[in-house]
């Protein structure tokens, strides 16, 4: 389990296909614990179906991402803002 | 939006029996920061296609990228990059991503660099940079590697302008004296800079790595917030 574990760094490609910013800079409000937190510092579970990003301090996930017929369907319910 | 771009492979550079520099030209490359990385897409001739993220390891002031690989053996793209590749062959680049793993010399120092093996590629753009750019910020370098023939730019290591610090985890070179074991905090305690002095620390390596080093820095007093890591994973490659 722990070595599947990555970070935020490892989802910059993807979201720099959908977002105008960095997006490992953007600072989340996990809507879990409240806990703020770059993306570049959420743990990131990459070798399933989609990509899972979890809050460094409650594991809770915070977003989810997947790849459907090229397109990128994201859940975001877990983070409860997002400071750009 | 970040289109993909073609690049050009114009040298392939053995680094240790496992791992190899690829100097790319990539038109339309927009430059980068010290610490950032791109992705790779290689096509096959049936049209499948594979997609890895690979650390930049020349400076922002180096021009065009280049990459350094490790080859992982059950991997699908690091044998073709550090085995096969040649001056000539195309490969699909998207980058330069991530800004949050990233150190510019205007930011300042301490500069305390935390490497397990491959790791250490990253943080040696960043003090390309440092050295280009004549920063005076004074920057430490520790570097995990199993044996001395495993350390990725030994030869240049040297003469970058910072104190090195090895530690050998398997094998250590004939009579030597410095550390042979994995990296633990009482290591890092007498290597690190004080916390007191705020260093901006950049750890990069294997997940286990990153988070036992991440872990034993904040016991040891240095704030979370100046701490920003990397984790390779295990997977993939």
């Amino acid at each position: 389990m722990e070595e599947r574990r990555l970070d935020g760094n490892a989802v910059a490609g993807m979201l720099s296909r959908v977002l105008a910013v960095d997006a490992t800079t953007v600072v989340g409000t996990c809507a879990g614990c409240g806990a703020r937190e770059a993306v570049g510092e959420t743990l990131v579970y990459a070798d399933g179906p989609g990509v899972v990003l979890r809050c460094p301090g409650c594991e809770g996930v915070v977003m989810r991402f997947a790849e459907i017929r090229g397109r990128l369907v994201a859940d975001m319910r877990g983070m409860a803002t997002m400071t750009f | 939006m970040a289109d993909w771009l073609q690049a050009e492979v114009r040298e392939v550079v053995p680094e240790t029996p496992s791992a190899a520099t690829l100097r790319l030209a990539v038109p339309g490359w927009r430059g980068h920061t010290a610490g950032q990385h791109l992705d790779v897409r290689l096509t096959a001739e049936d049209g499948y296609t594979a997609q890895r993220s690979y650390s930049i390891a020349s400076a922002p002031e180096d021009g065009d990228p280049a990459i350094t690989v490790e080859r992982l053996d059950d991997g699908e793209v690091s044998p073709y990059l550090v085995d096969e590749a040649q001056p000539g062959d195309h490969l699909e680049v998207r980058g330069p991503v991530g800004g949050w793993f990233v150190w510019l010399a205007s930011r300042g120092g301490p500069l305390l660099l935390v490497a397990g093996g491959s790791g250490i590629v990253p943080l040696m753009a960043m003090l390309r940079h440092r050295a280009n750019v004549r920063s005076d910020a004074p920057a430490r370098l520790l570097l995990s590697a199993r044996r001395p023939r495993d350390v990725i730019y030994a030869p240049e290591l040297p003469t970058v302008g910072a104190e090195i610090v090895h530690t050998y985890t398997r094998e250590a070179p004939p009579g030597w004296t410095g550390y042979a074991r994995r990296v633990d905090r009482a290591m890092l305690e007498e290597v690190a800079f004080a916390p007191a002095e705020r260093p901006w620390v950049f750890v990069c390596g294997a997940t286990a790595f990153v988070e036992s080093v991440a872990e034993d820095l904040v016991a040891l007093g240095h704030h979370a917030s100046r701490i920003r890591t990397e984790r390779f994973g295990a997977t993939g490659g």
